[in-house]
């Protein structure tokens, strides 16, 4: 009797901390909701020119992020799982820096490399007359520095997590190096790789300190959706309202996309998983 | 570092609002005395009230344009010396946040503003008492140490320079449209002068610092800003006047707030501020009398 009612005593603690937990994240977005509602230019703002351009612009440079992160940072993912040598530790810890990063500083950092005067940027610009600043060239690199260690960090164990066996043994019975990766590195990694470029997309997405140093803010150029918000809260044109509707906006986008994923794999997985 | 500077100092000043604001909130709910806010954020925060000359006695808040921000800090520590028994406390960001931060309900008791629209915006909302200009400053142009690419005022009309100005919705960033306007047409100067200007333009930067920390590191062939902000940045950048005729002069408004708690404490720093010795201060830093 005692252990059911210590289970009963644990069970109620749980939801209790669940639903508090719960409240405390859903309540901001209940606020902005409800002060959209209040705000009669709400759907003005969104279906504006400002909001089209900024979340044209978001969706395309995060797409370009995304495939960018995929080609180049699995191959180090799956090296850095794979190999073992003196200093992998360090060049470990380079790969998340900038999740510590203050995103500022970030964006200050890619300045010092490839703006006009920096250590590459200046050669670029001496050479070829190329500058990064202010294109949107520029938001996707602020983007994929920001993002992408998410997804390596997540490919990394992902990888670590697969069968060595299973891959010496596609490799013994003749596949190759290529196939074996494909057939079975990938595969058996899905979940994390997945997982890894959900968190790296919508990482992207809101990327907006870098962006705003390293790439500025010039409407259908290089403002994101983040800096639109921004712009808007500190303006006087749109002001709070605006930055409140385009808010709610990206967030719609964000939730219908990562649900769609989230839709997409759980089938996939299904077909996977049945194999 | 200085490169990092004005972004940093930016983000610092609010960091340290939402520290101020969430002690005071705290402290309202705790023990009920809204208006006894502690000092966590930056310099020119006054110690504990002595008790040599208690005519003036309370703590006050301050938010002010982030232009303001030395001038204030030292006018702040002036204003102690005459008044102990007021300790000031600022939150320094752009006028237009600051506005929006008032009339959520922030516990201010001043507002010194860029501009009189941002004013208005807060007096609409939560209502001010007597406001007037205090303070008036200048747009001027500035470029890269180094560079040549803009060598005049007229220069940022030429084909392919990199300009970049504060959003239009910022207090600098119309008043620079309004000198591009104004100069157009004006002697010796074509009448699309704006247009070829603003066809240079790279980027609307959300205040004054950025676009000068833009220009500091040579990405930006010119910008405009105001000539107080390029103390620290003296050394990175060239100044370029801009003709009187068409130039605008910036007006700064304060007032106390209607919601203030300590309006006495309040009103004494603003008189401070209009009096000679703050006058004083505010020229050192650049600012011309109000």
């Amino acid at each position: 009797m005692n252990t059911r009612l210590a289970d009963r005593a644990a069970l109620a603690t749980t939801v209790t901390l669940g639903v508090a937990f719960a409240a405390f994240f859903l309540l901001p977005f209940a606020g902005l909701v409800a002060r959209a509602l209040q705000d009669g230019r709400t759907w003005e703002i969104m279906t504006g020119a400002t909001a089209r351009k900024a979340m044209t612009l978001s969706l395309w440079t995060s797409a370009v992020t995304v495939v960018l992160t995929i080609v180049f940072g699995t191959p180090a993912a799956y090296f850095l799982a794979r190999a073992s040598f003196r200093g992998k530790a360090i060049l470990d810890g380079f790969i998340d820096l900038p999740i510590v990063l203050p995103p500022t500083v970030a964006g200050v950092a890619l300045l010092t490399a490839f703006g006009r005067r920096g250590l590459v940027g200046e050669p670029i610009d001496h050479w070829t007359g190329i500058t990064f600043g202010f294109t949107s060239v520029a938001v996707v690199m602020a983007q994929v520095l920001v993002s992408a260690p998410f997804y390596v960090r997540a490919a990394k164990s992902g990888f670590e997590r697969v069968d060595l066996q299973q891959e010496q043994v596609a490799y013994t019975l003749g596949a190759s190096r290529t196939k074996t990766f494909f057939r079975i590195a990938v595969p058996e990694a899905q979940p994390a790789l997945v997982a890894g470029l959900v968190l790296c997309w919508a990482r992207a997405l809101g990327e907006l300190g870098a962006t705003l140093i390293f790439a500025g803010n010039l409407e259908g150029r290089t403002q994101t959706m983040p800096l639109a918000i921004i712009s808007a809260f500190e303006g006087t044109s749109l002001g709070l309202a605006g930055a409140i509707a385009l808010s709610l906006m990206l967030l719609a986008v964000a939730l219908a996309v990562l649900t769609a994923l989230r839709l997409a794999i759980s089938r996939s997985g299904a077909v996977v998983s049945g194999r | 570092m200085t490169i990092a500077d004005p972004s940093m100092r930016r983000s610092r000043s609010r960091l340290a609002a939402a520290v101020a604001m969430a002690v005071t909130v705290a402290l309202a709910a705790g023990c009920g005395s809204g208006n006894a806010t502690p000092a966590p954020s930056s310099a020119g925060t006054a110690g504990a009230p002595t008790a040599s000359h208690p005519t003036v006695v309370g703590n006050i808040t301050v938010f002010a344009a982030s232009s303001l921000t030395d001038a204030f800090t030292e006018a702040a520590k002036a204003f102690h010396a005459r008044n102990p028994g007021v300790a000031v406390q600022f939150n320094f960001a752009s006028s237009s946040a600051l506005a929006t931060q008032i009339n959520e309900g922030a516990p201010a008791d001043v507002f010194a503003s860029a501009d009189q629209a941002q004013m208005q915006v807060v007096a609409d909302r939560s209502g001010v008492v007597d406001p007037a200009v205090f303070a008036t400053n200048v747009p001027v142009v500035v470029t890269p140490k180094g560079s040549a690419a803009v060598r005049s005022f007229a220069d940022l009309a030429k084909p392919g320079i990199k300009l970049v100005l504060a959003a239009k919705d910022v207090p600098i960033g119309k008043y620079a449209r309004d000198v591009l306007q104004r100069a157009s047409g004006a002697g010796g100067i074509a009448p699309d002068f704006a247009t070829k200007v603003l066809a240079n333009l790279k980027s609307d930067e959300a205040n004054v610092r950025a676009v000068l920390a833009k220009v500091q590191l040579g990405e930006a062939d010119a910008g405009i800003v105001y000539v107080t902000d390029i103390g620290a940045a003296k050394d990175d950048v060239n100044r370029i006047e801009i003709p009187a005729a068409y130039n605008v002069v910036a007006e700064y408004p304060i007032a106390v707030l209607k919601p203030s708690k300590a309006p006495t404490a309040a009103r004494a720093f603003v008189t401070f501020l209009r009096s000679a010795e703050g006058q004083a201060i505010l020229q050192k830093y650049g600012f011309q009398p109000g």
